[in-house]
């Protein structure tokens, strides 16, 4: 009775998110979108062992192969719809209705994945906090942004790893490694987190004593390869495992994307330009790259004037460099409840040191993080303002006027909610005193108890510090909005975009900081 | 998210000992006070609204006269090249088959100031903040903190009007929030301020011209001012409220004065000739049409199957008539007020005199199921099912016209959010059933109704579908509309009649008690 009724209440707010994207059917969307429409018609109408190796768009199929077989899938469907989506040639670039509301109500179809996800990791929470975990998660304004905006079937990919997470969580460690591994093989941009999966396996799960320990080492050893091989022995068996590969790691791509994502990079681009203006200033002769990053083009050239070039090596070893605090705290003390701190902090790490990240990757952190985030005051803080700062880091995304209005609504809406939400929840549990006495004396009395001082010492407030960088953030989008194009025109297009992340860089840098310490901290 | 308030309640049934565990689940919405709540589902609606506007608008790339978007555009420019005087005469600069302005003066001044901030920022919602706002206290202060969250999301989210004005391109909400206003002013006893709103109201728009425009049919026509629809209410409430006062005399006089004043102020630029005026006026109210156009689910239009009014009788005759039948149909509730002015006898009279005015009006056009619908969402927390009933009807009646515009998809969204909103967990909509196993005897009358209700709830929805997919038989092209409408003027007729009677049976009540909860 309990479940089900909280069940109906998870659909009726999934519900209220559909309708409202259906409402955006119209919208914007990016290249992605005609991206997933040609992998529909590749799908479609080529044999497997073509997948890889057909070069009718440029937009070749880039994502591993559970990811091609779900396109496949969807293709049966598309294919009765309107038989032109799913044509390879003629279908290239086609726009018209019928592709559009297709893929469109796929993408909100597919997101009942990771309503399950959700489903599955709140119901043994207590009402409360459910409740926030599902605004944070199913209104999560980032997610419309990418997925039903700019399209991507990012929420599908995270109701996969929320599972895992689920799973890991119960102490069902085999199966949290096998959807791990089944996720992997949708999209292997999540493999960040595999060194701490690995870690937290081998310890948790495998430490128990030599024979156990090493029977349990081969039962999950064989799930994962099992699951590999599902997914690339068709492509062995093709001979085409090479150029799957060559496929999915494109190396030949810079170190950032066109539109840095705010990380690491950030700073040390923004470095090397302070240096070598210095320096010339003081009669340094220093040459300046052809390549230069505002262009957004990165060649193979060093595009750094004065500090040393970045290799992919290099990003990889500075990744497995701040994971390795996590490592050693998910080796020495292996806590279910910690796993899913652990994985996003893995995947914040993958975001500020990675090779070639993109701004959406953001989501990767941000929405396991609201499993955690209605714990405690700190997390809720923190969330809070990492919500708002990695949301604000996609506007560049949507680019165009007619979407400006909805993405600052999307974004206006979920901090209130999440000011509210959170503010309630922390003042009432902080001052559980003034509850009961208020409770007695009814809802009148309660709503002055709770604004009294005793009720606000340990209530939901961010600080000085935290409201002015928000205000920071309200600044720069007035800059990048308004005042740039009416004090400088068309003039350096890009500092509006440099600002934003660099801006934003600050705010994940501290979110970084935050969770490394709270890793270590907690015992 | 307006509606997380709702989710909030969640689980628990509220009951007797509703103050504990209403605070649980709800708490976190309202603890902020209203405004925050307020400010959260106002949010939400623009949202909602920007999300609406994505969808073609009315006439969207069909030259050569376009649609509402353009008419709205053209004003602006006439209203900000042309000099005052000129904008309602035909001239050189100004042609008048193209678009002319005929809606009443505030709306030139409106398209004049949007001009001048053009799209700066969404007009609507500025309009919508300031006169919305309003609405908070028409609703707070009526119940509990969750019943008016509830009823705040209803009110904001009327899926009709956010489909007319966003999916059409029309500037509705600015009269009909000038209306609350008005209400507003006049449950907080400040009859002064209330009429000198309506008026404003009164000048803003009519509904009848933006038929016309729709339709292409060149030169805008139109009889009713929006609000006319509320006056008969408006009207005999002050007067009943004056007549109960030491100085009637007196009272009625300062009221009068101050509609007056009103009406100079901003039709002022006119006032200076007769001939002006007189221009302005035939360009707002010309008589052409007929007394029905397209298919209204009101008297003559369902009637006509029938009865061939059009041949029947002139125009003039007809006017007449139609006249008659409204006032008639209106005196009912206008007498009660005169009688007995109370907060709640007012909205149920807005509600009767509007559902008057739809149903036996001269020319009458889909949308004006805005207007019943304005009281009857005022009145959601008393009428939670008739609200419901009315609302489902409204929007289906108007289903044929949006279909025209392309706006299936909005429509569909929007209905099923109004659905869920209503149906929010632990909402209102799930209360009413506690109340059914009281009565065990087995009425077959209740029965009965039960069995009508939900065959014609099934028939519309198959309706839909029959509209959407399939092609009317050659002989009667226009034989879904009908029965559409024919659904509806019965529901609407019922409504009306339901309303009537519950206006009525007030007087039986004490007066005091309505007083205490509405204020």
């Amino acid at each position: 009775m309990e479940s089900s009724s909280s069940t109906r209440q998870l659909l009726w707010f999934f519900a209220i998110a559909v309708c409202v994207k259906l409402l955006l059917i119209p919208a914007y969307h990016s290249t992605d979108f005609e991206v997933h429409r040609h992998w529909l018609a590749l799908t479609h109408s080529l044999p497997l062992s073509n997948w890889y190796a057909d070069e009718t768009s440029p937009w070749t199929l880039d994502y591993p192969p559970f990811f091609a077989c779900f396109e496949r899938f969807l293709s049966i469907f598309a294919h009765y719809i309107d038989p032109q989506i799913v044509d390879l040639h003629n279908g290239l670039n086609y726009r018209a209705n019928s592709a559009i509301y297709f893929l469109r109500i796929s993408v909100i179809l597919s997101d009942l994945w990771l309503l399950y996800g959700v489903c599955r990791l709140t119901k043994n929470a207590d009402v409360k906090r459910r409740n926030l975990i599902w605004v944070l998660i199913v209104w999560s304004p980032a997610l419309v942004m990418v997925d039903h905006l700019h399209f991507q079937y990012n929420g599908f990919l995270l109701g996969w790893l929320l599972l895992s997470i689920s799973f890991l969580q119960e102490g069902k460690d085999l199966m949290g490694g096998f959807l791990f591994a089944v996720l992997l093989c949708f999209k292997h941009l999540f493999a960040v987190a595999a060194p701490v999966y690995f870690v937290y396996l081998l310890r948790h799960y495998c430490w128990k004593g030599l024979f156990r320990g090493f029977s349990r080492l081969s039962v999950l050893g064989a799930v994962v390869v099992a699951v590999f091989a599902a997914a690339y022995g068709p492509f062995l068996y093709h001979g085409q495992i090479q150029q799957v590969f060559n496929r999915m790691f494109p190396f030949g791509r810079g170190l950032c994307h066109a539109y840095w994502a705010p990380n690491f990079w950030v700073f040390y681009i923004i470095l090397d330009k302070v240096f070598s203006f210095f320096l010339k200033k003081f009669g340094f002769s220093i040459q300046i790259p052809a390549a230069s990053f505002t262009g957004g083009l990165v060649g193979d050239s060093s595009p750094f004037a004065v500090l040393p070039k970045i290799s992919p090596s290099t990003t990889l070893i500075m990744v497995l460099l701040a994971l390795s605090p996590c490592f050693i705290k998910a080796w020495t003390n292996p806590q279910p409840r910690m796993v899913a701190r652990w994985i996003a902090y893995a995947y914040t790490c993958g975001f500020l040191f990675g090779w070639h990240v993109h701004e959406k990757a953001s989501l990767h952190f941000v929405i396991p993080l609201a499993i955690v985030a209605v714990q405690s005051l700190e997390d809720a803080k923190h969330y809070f303002m990492l919500s708002i700062v990695s949301c604000y880091s996609l506007f560049p995304l949507l680019y165009e006027g007619q979407e400006y209005p909805i993405k600052v609504l999307l974004l206006l809406l979920h901090s209130i909610l999440m000011w509210l939400g959170f503010s309630t929840k922390f003042t009432r549990a902080s001052a559980p005193n003034t509850m009961v006495t208020a409770k007695k004396k009814g809802a009148q009395s309660k709503s002055i108890e709770s604004s009294s001082p005793a009720a606000e010492k340990g209530g939901f407030t961010i600080g000085w510090v935290g409201k002015s960088y928000l205000l920071g953030l309200l600044l720069v989008e007035i800059w990048g909005q308004f005042l740039h194009p009416y004090l400088l025109g068309d003039k350096f297009p890009f500092v509006p975009l440099m600002l934003i992340s660099t801006y934003c860089a600050f705010g994940i840098m501290y979110s970084w900081i935050w969770q490394l310490r709270w890793i270590i901290s907690t015992t | 998210m307006g509606k997380k308030k709702e989710k909030k309640e969640i689980n628990e049934k509220v009951d007797v000992e509703a103050v504990e565990i209403e605070d649980d689940t709800w708490w976190w919405l309202t603890h902020k006070g209203i405004g925050a709540t307020f400010l959260c589902i106002s949010v939400f609606a623009l949202l909602v609204r920007v999300a609406v506007s994505l969808h073609p608008y009315s006439g969207a790339g069909s030259p050569p006269k376009f649609g509402d978007y353009e008419a709205q555009r053209h004003w602006m420019e006439i209203t900000l090249n042309l000099p005052v005087l000129e904008w309602y005469r035909n001239s050189t600069g100004n042609d008048l088959s193209y678009w002319g302005l005929d809606y009443p003066p505030l709306t030139a001044y409106q398209s004049y100031f949007h001009g001048l901030f053009l799209r700066f920022f969404d007009p609507d919602s500025v309009s919508l903040f300031t006169s919305r706002g309003y609405e908070t206290y028409v609703g707070c202060h009526s119940s509990r903190k969750n019943d008016c969250a509830w009823h705040i999301a209803m009110l904001l989210l009327n899926p009709c009007l956010i489909l007319i004005d966003h999916g059409h391109f029309q500037y509705n909400c600015i009269s009909l929030g000038l209306t609350v206003a008005a209400i507003a002013a006049i449950l907080s006893q400040r009859e002064l301020l209330a009429s000198c709103l309506f008026t404003l109201a009164l000048s803003h728009k009519q509904i009848s011209a933006w038929a016309n425009l729709f339709q292409d049919k060149t030169d805008g026509a139109s009889m009713f001012s929006m609000s006319v629809y509320y006056a008969p209410a408006f009207f005999s409430h002050l007067l009943g409220k004056c007549l109960r006062r030491k100085n009637p005399i007196h009272g009625v006089a300062k009221l009068g004065l101050t509609v007056l004043g009103t009406f100079t102020v901003v039709w002022w630029p006119y006032l200076h000739s007769t001939d002006a005026l007189l221009g302005v006026l035939s360009r707002l109210a010309p008589f052409e049409r007929g007394i029905y156009e397209d298919y209204v689910a009101n008297f003559w239009c369902t009637s006509s199957v029938i009865i061939k009014w059009k041949r029947l009788f002139s125009v003039h005759s007809l006017k007449f008539i139609s006249l008659t039948a409204t006032v008639l149909t209106c005196l009912p509730s206008m007498v009660q007020q005169v009688m007995a002015p109370s907060s709640r006898g007012f909205l149920y009279g807005l509600l009767n005199s509007s559902f008057a005015f739809y149903l036996f009006s001269f020319q009458v056009h889909e949308k004006s199921i805005l207007l019943p619908l304005l009281p009857a969402s005022l009145l959601a927390l008393e009428e939670r099912r008739p609200f419901k009933w009315l609302m489902f009807y409204g929007l289906f009646s108007m289903f044929p016209l949006l279909c025209r515009d392309k706006l299936v998809l909005p429509y569909f969204a929007l209905h099923a959010l109004f659905m869920l909103l209503y149906h929010a967990p632990c909402g209102h909509g799930g209360r009413p059933r506690n109340a059914r196993p009281n009565n065990t005897k087995f009425d077959y009358f209740d029965s009965f109704k039960t069995f009508m209700n939900g065959f014609i709830y099934l028939s519309s929805f198959i309706l839909h579908i029959v509209y959407l997919t399939m092609h009317p038989p050659e002989k009667f092209p226009y034989l879904f509309e009908a029965i559409i409408m024919l659904i509806c003027f019965y529901q609407f007729a019922l409504l009306a009649f339901y309303t009537n009677v519950k206006q009525w049976s007030l007087l039986e009540h004490s007066t005091t008690e309505e007083e205490k909860k509405l204020i």
